[in-house]
């Protein structure tokens, strides 16, 4: 079985964020970068199916040198190889120009099954994996938490959650999956596994390469474009809630909930 | 040239959500301020009796595509006639909700008209007959003002419980019509085999008005029912931190924050929840939020509006009797 993983490499979720000073991007001096956690999920799922169908397991980023390390994590944790498409052209585009440049190489590896993350936690899209689907034209299941492979390896029957339930649907290979959590428990690298990576195959192309045009993916043909990224909202300062005993604390709270806030 | 605001309402079961009514009032201001029209675009079965209501929000006209095989949503079938109806009567501006299902099907939608899209918006604004689009980045730790780039229909996503409802306006006309399309599934691949509701019925977080959240301090899946006891009491939905969902006390679509659920209710109020920063993220838009903590160096007291010190097992009893007299 032929699984791909779509990687992308976003701030940690601890990083604080801050706006640089031409007002449309962030200071990215202290970052530390890491693999999108669904994209863990991603990965960890597409291991399990090469584990029981056999196959190889690709992971696919797009983005600058620095998400070779993501990659090589990935590989780490037990896929075959890495492609890195890395062009200067492609820094500032957006998830569909993004979706057309994963759609060039996935073009060539003939995949039966292709994973994503339900949304990169930097830019909150949650549109690559539909928009690649579409470019495909295979089918799509959105924010899976249960994955299942039929014996002969010829349909998924995936769980969707969805707003106060699962949907159960069933879907021909390939088809585009996008994990949510609770699909898996990601495994970390072991120190062997980190060794491996190291000889593990991982490409890097550049959109030439790929036979594709900046005009066509990069940050010109971008469909959106962020005008200007600004801090949330001061929230005015809280109140400690007065009182001398629990109880008197609790109904100080009913009190300005009721009275002052109007919530209750 | 594009012309008019479609809103892409949403239904389960044969009901139209919040969300849907949300977006028509919204979508009445952006169009008032174009000089434009509000079209509703209602997708399932037997749902034309469902359509009116929505003119009473601001939709000049409801477009109702009626096919027993939209009764359920499929990525495939609605795909596939919404990208139909709009080739054939070019929007300028498409709002659906950023709800599970409509952040399935706009993705797929703007790549097969080959436009721009952006997600979960929480503000619009009209600038020379263009969408202007702000949204949370990085989980609400910044907001993004977008813009699309001469490109039509420009499609947009707004979240649940953020844009405020108009009064429903019994008085206002609304032509109810029925959308011509082809639906030819054999071209399509996927199929529901089972729907699993979740057992109660409840609100799901990310349209609850009122949350009441757990964490770590909980101390074990048993005690919760001090939390269930409070939210039944206001009309709330039990929510929980990672810590809480990743020790197995509470099932992961509980879980509010950077990676579970993004909420913006009325009053949120998180007992025995440190505040961790991916926590505050997902939680940062509430309107109201009261933390319950014993520790009163814990950083959700820094978002906190109100902000109690103490044993959470003996504030939210005493909350709950407290309330009690009141309601
Ligand atoms: C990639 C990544 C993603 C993450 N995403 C999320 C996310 O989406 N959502 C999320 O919530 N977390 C997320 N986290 C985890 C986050 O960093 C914190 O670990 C987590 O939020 C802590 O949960 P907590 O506040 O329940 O636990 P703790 O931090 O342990 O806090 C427990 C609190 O309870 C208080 N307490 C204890 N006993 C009592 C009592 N009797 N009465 C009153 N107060 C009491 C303590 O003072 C303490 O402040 C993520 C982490 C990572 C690495
Ligand atoms: N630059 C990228 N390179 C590889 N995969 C990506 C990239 N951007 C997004 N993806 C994939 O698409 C998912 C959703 O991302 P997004 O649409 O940016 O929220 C991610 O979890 C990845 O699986």
């Amino acid at each position: 079985m032929n699984i791909v993983v779509c990687l992308k490499q976003v701030p940690d979720t601890e990083s604080q964020i801050k706006i640089a000073p031409d007002g449309r991007s962030i200071v990215t001096d202290n970052i530390k970068w890491v693999m999108n956690p669904y994209d863990e999920y991603a990965v960890e799922e597409g291991l399990r199916l090469k584990e029981k169908f056999g196959g190889e397991v690709t992971i696919i980023g797009v983005g600058p040198k620095r998400v070779t390390e993501s990659i090589r994590t990935a590989l780490a944790m037990g896929a075959d190889r890495g492609i890195l498409v890395d062009d200067p052209a492609v820094a500032d585009t957006d998830p569909l120009s993004t979706a057309r440049v994963l759609k060039a190489v996935i073009n060539d590896l003939d995949s039966d099954i292709i994973l994503c993350g339900k949304q990169g936690v930097d830019g909150d899209y949650g549109l690559v994996g539909s928009s690649l689907a579409e470019l495909l034209s295979i089918p799509q299941i959105s924010v899976v938490v249960k994955l299942e492979v039929s014996a002969d390896g010829s349909t998924v029957r995936a769980h969707r959650e969805v707003e106060g339930g699962i949907f159960v649907i069933e879907s021909p290979l390939p088809v585009l999956i996008t994990a949510q959590k609770g699909l898996n428990e990601p495994r970390y690298a072991s120190l062997p596994g980190i060794m491996k990576a190291k000889k593990k195959p991982l490409d890097v192309k550049t959109l030439a390469d790929l036979g594709l045009d900046p005009s066509e993916v990069g940050a010109d043909a971008a469909k959106i474009k962020i005008m200007q990224i600004t801090p949330p909202g001061q929230r005015k300062p809280g109140k400690v809630v007065e009182g001398e005993t629990p109880q008197e604390k609790a109904a100080n709270l009913a009190r300005l909930l009721h009275e002052e806030a109007k919530v209750i | 040239m594009a012309q008019g605001i479609w809103i892409i309402a949403e239904q389960r079961e044969g009901e139209l959500r919040k969300i849907s009514f949300e977006l028509v009032s919204e979508g009445r201001r952006l169009a008032d301020k174009m000089g434009q029209s509000v079209t509703a675009i209602l997708l399932g079965s037997h749902i034309k009796g469902k359509a009116a209501v929505l003119g009473k929000y601001g939709a000049d006209k409801v477009i109702v595509a009626d096919d027993e095989r939209l009764a359920t949503y499929t990525t495939d079938a609605y795909v596939s006639v919404l990208s139909q109806l709009t080739r054939a009567s070019e929007p300028a501006i498409i709002l659906l909700s950023a709800t599970v299902q409509g952040k399935d099907m706009s993705g797929r939608l703007a790549a097969r008209l080959g436009v721009g899209m952006a997600q979960d918006c929480v503000a619009f604004s009209i600038e020379n007959s263009n969408l202007i689009a702000r949204r949370p980045i990085y989980a609400g730790k910044a907001y993004a003002t977008v813009t699309f780039e001469e490109s039509w229909p420009q499609i947009a996503t707004g979240r649940p419980n953020v844009f405020e409802l108009n009064e429903p306006d019994d008085s206002r006309p609304v032509e109810v019509i029925g959308a011509e399309f082809n639906l030819d599934d054999s071209q399509f691949k996927t199929k529901i085999i089972e729907s699993i509701q979740e057992a109660g019925g409840k609100v799901d977080l990310t349209e609850a008005e009122r949350i009441v959240s757990g964490g770590r301090g909980m101390k074990g899946p048993e005690n919760y029912v001090i939390l269930e006891e409070l939210a039944d009491l206001i009309g709330a939905t039990v929510g929980a931190s990672r810590s809480a969902v990743d020790a197995g006390w509470r099932p992961h679509s509980d879980q509010v924050g950077q990676t579970g659920k993004v909420v913006s209710p009325n009053l949120y109020i998180a007992c025995g929840i440190s505040g961790a920063i991916q926590h505050l993220a997902g939680m940062g838009t509430s309107k109201y939020t009261v933390a319950v903590n014993k520790d009163p160096d814990a950083p959700i007291f820094q978002k906190a509006d109100y902000g109690v010190v103490g044993d959470l097992f003996e504030v939210v009893p005493a909350l709950i009797e407290e309330i009690k007299k009141i309601l």
